[in-house]
């Protein structure tokens, strides 16, 4: 029989237990994703030369190229103006469908939570192209407006069609951050202030709004991040004439192979997801 | 004074949204049906030929079973790999350990584009791009990070005196692991396989940057058809895509809470 193991040795053999334990999610994030992002920093910095080969160096030439060229800040403008526009459409969308859930129970409420929740579980392709299905030449709009004697509108190849397709795309996510932030919510306050005579519309105002600000706001974070880095609906729905930061983040890695073009661009994206959090942190901290 | 429980307007506002919601979802649905040679809505004649059209694809089908495959291994992996994560951190408590989540589930954080950027750098230098381990670890990064989060909840909220117990009358740490925690961890599990599944088998971005001509997922197979050419085809592919994920769906429902699972 061996001795009792001391303190140290029971500590010990707890730590290589823990070490062993968590070493192969370690080493997948290690090699997924730590190395990969810092590496995406440096890369940044690499110079590219005239025939556009890459040279491990410490140059400023990409980033000074992203600076001064004026199509690089319109494109982040455009980026986060767009961005914006999908995430305030996404939130006048979902809250509707978000108070309306709050409010039901049982069976229905389940059933409703499935319709939420499924397309999130769709890929974005298919959702994609069934907005291409509706918002095409001879989609389902185009068709109905024609077959009512109205003339036909251009809905894809274009912003608009962006926003629609990008403004569904995200609204379950929308829906569930709402959902979340609704917990402060009584129905016995709102019922209160209609006993002392306030009309349905200043009891949203006065009550309802104020204390679903941080579902609101969480709500808009995500959307927000969700549309400046999403790319598969701006690619499909936008034919290649809609510029974003995320599709011309793909363009330069994969068509133009200008990889520290391309790691600029996405630190420049993590800068504004930064300035997102930041914003959201002030807000939340104004209205709780 | 108001006493229904939901207003008239609300209801009607809600229920358009709700049509908003689900129409690209509806719409694929007849169109799979059309039996026009391109997209067209509403289609001006019907068949059905579009469903033994996808099995007819050579494209399609080693890309579905690309997918299936690929969604398989990375939800097993997914498995293993999280669930003695979790047990480390939620249960052996070591110093660091919630800086440890953190950065366990910090992939999530980053926008698909850029860490699909970063991996397509790193792997490009390992000679692993458009290779079948290349796509496992690059959605392995995506997957942990929700395998943990859930199983790491699973283990958190378990009643501990029954483990205790059974330790108490002589099971080894292990045995008690085996036999009372998994057991209980059942709804976990559960969910944990089935968004693994679902995360892994619709991931695209990634995927992007990880296919090439060499080998192709399902979904990037799709987005590339889409690009190219607007045929009732991928309609046809979508519903069944749609009816494979509501199958998912169900089966967690039954088995432990949807709500339970996706909510929380």
């Amino acid at each position: 029989m061996a001795a009792p193991a001391s303190v140290a040795e029971v500590r010990n053999r707890r730590l290589a237990l823990v070490v062993a334990l968590i070493a192969p999610i370690a080493l997948v994030n290690a090699f997924g994703f730590l190395v990969p992002v810092l590496n995406l920093a440096r890369m940044s910095f690499y110079e590219v030369e005239p025939t556009g080969a890459m040279r491990e160096a410490f140059s400023l030439a990409t980033w000074a190229k992203v600076v001064a060229d004026s199509f690089y800040a319109e494109l982040i403008f455009n980026s986060v103006t767009v961005s914006l526009g999908i995430t305030l459409l996404t939130l006048v969308c979902s809250y509707p469908i978000a108070l309306y859930l709050h409010r039901s129970s049982g069976t229905w409420k389940t059933i409703l939570l499935v319709l939420v929740i499924s397309p999130l579980l769709t890929s974005a392709v298919v959702r994609t192209y069934g907005w291409i299905a509706i918002l095409s030449e001879n989609g389902l709009v185009n068709n109905a407006l024609a077959a009512l004697g109205l003339e036909r509108m251009r809905l894809m190849f274009n912003e608009t069609g962006v926003v629609i397709g990008l403004t569904e795309i995200l609204m379950p996510y929308m829906i569930l951050a709402l959902l979340a932030g609704f917990g402060r919510l009584d129905r016995q306050i709102e019922e209160a202030a209609s006993t002392l005579g306030a009309p349905p519309l200043t009891v949203f105002r006065r009550i309802i709004l104020p204390l679903t600000l941080p579902g609101i706001a969480l709500g808009c974070l995500l959307c927000f991040v969700l549309a400046v880095s999403s790319f598969i609906t701006p690619k499909l729905l936008g034919g290649g004439r809609v510029f974003l930061l995320a599709t011309e983040i793909y363009d330069q890695a994969i068509v133009t192979l200008n990889w520290p073009l391309a790691a600029t661009l996405s630190i420049l994206v993590l800068v504004i997801f930064g300035a997102a959090l930041v914003l959201y942190t002030r807000a939340l901290r104004a209205i709780m | 004074m108001d006493e229904r429980p939901v207003s008239l307007t609300l209801k009607l506002v809600a229920l358009a949204m709700f049509a908003f919601l689900l129409a690209p979802l509806i719409v694929v649905v007849p169109i799979s049906f059309s039996g026009d040679s391109y997209m067209m809505f509403p289609p001006t004649s019907w068949s059905l030929k579009w469903y033994p059209a996808i099995f007819a694809d050579g494209k399609m089908t080693s890309a579905f079973w690309t997918s299936l495959l690929l969604a398989c291994v990375v939800t097993a992996l997914s498995l293993v790999i999280a669930l003695p994560a979790a047990y480390a951190l939620v249960r052996l408590k070591p110093r660091g350990a919630e800086a440890l989540s953190s950065l366990f589930t910090a992939p999530l954080l980053l926008p698909t584009i850029v860490l699909g950027l970063a991996i397509l750098i790193v792997f490009a230098r390992y000679g692993l791009l458009a290779t079948f381990p290349g796509l496992v670890a690059a959605h392995l990064v995506v997957t942990l990070p929700y395998a943990l989060r859930i199983l790491a909840t699973a283990l958190a909220t378990l009643p501990i005196p029954v483990e205790e117990a059974a330790a108490t009358l002589g099971a080894s740490p292990f045995t008690v692991f085996r036999r009372i925690t998994l057991p209980m961890m059942k709804s976990g599990l559960i969910g944990t396989t089935a968004l693994c599944f679902l995360v892994s088998f619709d991931e695209v971005v990634l995927s992007l940057f990880m296919t090439g001509p060499r080998i192709q997922t399902l979904p990037v197979a799709m987005y590339h058809h889409v690009e190219q050419q607007a045929d009732p085809l991928v309609a046809a592919l979508s519903v069944l895509l749609v009816v494979l994920t509501l199958l998912v769906v169900l089966v967690v429902d039954r088995t432990s809470g949807l709500a339970r699972t996706f909510v929380k």
